[in-house]
C-alpha cells in the first residue's frame, strides 16, 4: 500500500524523470535506429552483397510479450570442410541496439541450426544473415508484431 | 542453486548429429531500463558463450542485450569421439560459469 507521502514523492520524481526523458527523445529516433541497423549489418558483411535465400528464420508473426521471443535459424548447407556455414548473425530493426546474437560454427556442427530466445522492443523486422565458407552472405527476414514491448521506456517511438 | 543446465545425450553413434541445449541463469539486464526514479539501470549481461569438445572449440556465440533473460542456446554438433563437452559463459562484472557433460560415442 502506497502512503500519500510516498505517492507525492514518486509523482514528483516521475514528472522530473519524464521531463528529462522527453528532452533526450530525439524526433529522428526511428531514422537513427534504421541507420544503426544498417550500419551494424555493414560492419558484419562489409561491401559484400547479401542475397535472400538458403536461410530459414523461424519466429512467430505475433508476439504477446517482447521480453521472450522464441527464434530459430536454419541454414541449408552440407556442412563439409569445403562448404559450410561460418557464422550466423541476427539483427532487429527497432531495438535500441540492432545486434541480437552472432554465432560462429564450422563443419563440426553437422547442421547449421540455432535456437534461442530474444527480446523485441517494437513491431518491426528481424533479419538473420549467414556467412558461408566461400565468403557469400545469405539472409532471411521476418516481420514481427509485438503487443507488449521489452524495455518499454526506450521502445516507444 | 544451479547456474547453468546443459542437455547433451549420454550416448551417441559415431558421426551422428546431436543436439545440445544450454540454459544459463542470468538476469541479462539490458542497460536501457530505468528505475521508478528515472535512473538508468547499468548493463549486466552475458557477453560470450563458448563450447569445446575434448578441447576443440566447436561453437561460439556473442550475446547482446537483446537476448532474453536466462539465455537459452540450442545448437548441433557431430559426435566424433568419447569425451567431455565443456561450456563456458562469460559476462559483465566478471561473471563466469562453466559446465561440463560427458558423452560416450560408440
Amino acid at each position: 500500500m502506497t502512503t500519500r507521502r510516498e505517492f507525492l514523492v514518486l509523482a514528483a520524481a516521475s514528472v522530473g524523470a519524464a521531463g528529462t526523458a522527453q528532452a533526450q527523445l530525439d524526433p529522428n529516433l526511428a531514422a537513427q535506429r534504421k541507420a544503426a541497423f544498417e550500419a551494424a549489418i555493414r560492419r558484419v558483411v562489409g561491401d559484400a552483397p547479401v542475397r535472400p535465400g538458403k536461410v530459414k528464420l523461424d519466429v512467430p508473426p505475433l508476439i504477446d510479450n517482447g521480453n521472450s521471443v522464441p527464434l530459430s535459424v536454419a541454414v541449408e548447407s552440407p556442412m563439409t570442410a569445403a562448404d559450410h556455414v561460418k557464422a550466423i548473425h541476427v539483427f532487429t530493426e527497432k531495438n535500441p541496439q540492432p545486434n541480437v546474437v552472432s554465432v560462429q560454427l564450422g563443419p563440426r556442427a553437422g547442421r547449421a541450426r540455432l535456437a534461442t530466445r530474444i527480446r523485441l522492443a517494437d513491431t518491426g523486422n528481424v533479419i538473420a544473415i549467414a556467412q558461408m565458407s566461400d565468403g557469400s552472405f545469405w539472409s532471411d527476414s521476418a516481420e514481427v508484431v509485438v503487443t507488449l514491448s521489452a524495455c518499454l521506456e526506450e521502445g516507444l517511438i | 542453486m544451479v547456474n547453468a543446465i546443459v542437455n547433451v545425450p549420454a550416448q551417441a553413434k559415431r558421426g551422428e548429429v546431436i543436439e545440445i541445449r544450454t540454459l544459463a541463469r542470468h538476469v541479462m539486464e539490458t542497460g536501457f531500463r530505468r528505475t521508478q526514479l528515472g535512473e538508468l539501470i547499468p548493463r549486466d549481461i552475458l557477453t560470450s558463450f563458448v563450447c569445446t569438445y575434448n578441447g576443440t572449440e566447436i561453437f561460439r556465440a556473442e550475446l547482446y542485450p537483446a537476448i532474453a533473460a536466462n539465455p537459452l542456446l540450442t545448437f548441433t554438433t557431430v559426435a566424433t569421439e568419447t569425451g567431455t563437452i565443456a561450456f563456458r559463459w562469460t559476462g559483465d562484472k566478471g561473471f563466469s560459469v562453466t559446465e561440463t557433460a560427458t558423452i560416450t560415442v560408440t
